[in-house]
């Protein structure tokens, strides 16, 4: 059922504000979505200020400013630092995206640091994915195959290999599931744009012989049809990729095997 | 509580195996709404303001009777279809199920009524 407005304790209050670093001059203020589980208390946004000729140019590298040097208390997700392992995705500035690739000069203003919208948090600017990779899971992400394993490899041709760019890239930030309100209110059902993007990726795989199976397995009013074209997945990709045009390939192949 | 796993719960009942034929629906009757909205306007348009005589008179042709009906019964086929979907996005449990039983109901009883109505003019 649609939740228009958030249950009691989740309504965010107002937090800590941090002391402004001293003899700075290029101070910007960094407003960040803290709630810890162990202290049974209500979300609090909280107020940094940091020195900004002291810090990196993306967004993570503030958040390890942050908690390299006022809060180490401050958690969240980091690995990679350059857009390939989809750990520090979380909403900055409204959009969904990686904190790693996301340049603070992009940013007007306060910077306003948020988890990915509607997803259970576990601590701070860290969401609870253990039903979307268990969705991701339930798509089979691998190469099915029937015939007798090969004495090379299963070949593919240089153009049928074209047809996976654009789609083996996906990180599994879940910035693009996130963002997707059909994903928001039927999230439990729907597979949501990072998911049915991996399916196509298979589906489309030339190599694989589970299409049949696959599209049976999606053809669902909740699992792939709750995508009503809004283009919130492709607008937030940090990836630059186009979830939807993915699901409406789905869609198509449904159609063309149903008319 | 039930102890299932991830995997379990991501998979509920599997697949319904149906919504294929829900969304080919849809797009046939947009666009065949998509030619019967205008010429509808524009029919219905023609005897606004008309006396009930000249009314009657037009909706006894042949042409201006069928596509009224055409229009209501292919309208509300399209209302059908389109508000379950905006049922099954913001409603859950038995209310979704009684919303939509509802809303079918609601679209025959009006496709009904109103082709009754564009009848007993044309005969």
């Amino acid at each position: 059922m649609v939740q228009l407005t958030l249950p009691k304790n989740s309504r965010i209050t107002t937090g800590k504000t941090w002391p402004k670093p001293e003899g700075a001059t290029n101070v910007r203020k960094f407003q960040i979505y803290r709630w810890n589980p162990d202290e049974g208390k209500q979300p609090t946004v909280d107020t940094y200020f940091l020195d900004m000729d002291k810090c990196g140019p993306m967004v993570l590298d503030a958040l390890i400013k942050i908690k390299n040097e006022i809060d180490p208390t401050l958690t969240f997700r980091r690995s990679c630092r350059e857009g390939i392992c989809g750990s520090c995705a979380m909403n900055i500035d409204g959009i969904n995206t990686l904190a790693c690739i996301y340049g603070l000069d992009e940013i007007t203003g306060d910077v306003k640091i948020y988890p990915l919208p509607h997803m259970p948090v576990v601590k701070d600017l860290i969401p609870d994915l253990t039903h979307f990779y268990a969705q991701h899971a339930s798509i089979m992400p691998w190469l099915e195959t029937k015939t007798n394993r090969p004495a090379k490899e299963w070949k593919q041709s240089i153009e049928d290999r074209k047809k996976l760019d654009g789609l083996y890239e996906c990180v599994m930030c879940a910035s693009c599931s996130t963002a997707c309100p059909s994903y928001w209110w039927n999230g439990d059902r729907y597979l949501g744009p990072a998911a049915l993007l991996h399916a196509y990726r298979w589906i489309i795989d030339s190599r694989d012989e589970a299409t049949g199976e696959r599209l049976d397995q999606l053809e669902d009013p909740f699992k792939l049809y709750r995508c009503h074209t809004i283009m919130n997945c492709t607008k937030t990709c940090p990836k630059g990729l186009n979830p939807a045009l993915a699901i409406a390939q789905i869609k198509k192949m449904m159609m063309e095997r149903a008319v | 509580m039930a102890f299932l796993t991830d995997r379990k719960r991501a998979t509920g009942l599997g697949s319904a195996k149906s919504g294929t034929e829900h969304a080919w629906m849809m797009k046939v009757s947009s666009i065949a709404l998509l030619i019967l909205i205008p010429l509808f306007i524009f029919n219905f348009g023609a005897t606004l303001g008309g006396t009930y005589e000249e009314v009657v008179a037009h909706y006894s042709r042949p042409w201006p009777a069928i596509l009224t009906g055409l229009t209501l019964a292919v309208g509300f086929m399209h209302f059908k279809n389109g508000i379950r979907i905006t049922i099954e996005d913001y409603v859950g449990g038995l209310n979704r199920k009684l919303l939509i039983i509802a809303m079918i109901c609601l679209s025959y009883a009006a496709a009904a009524t109103g082709i009754f109505a564009v009848a007993k003019l044309a005969l």
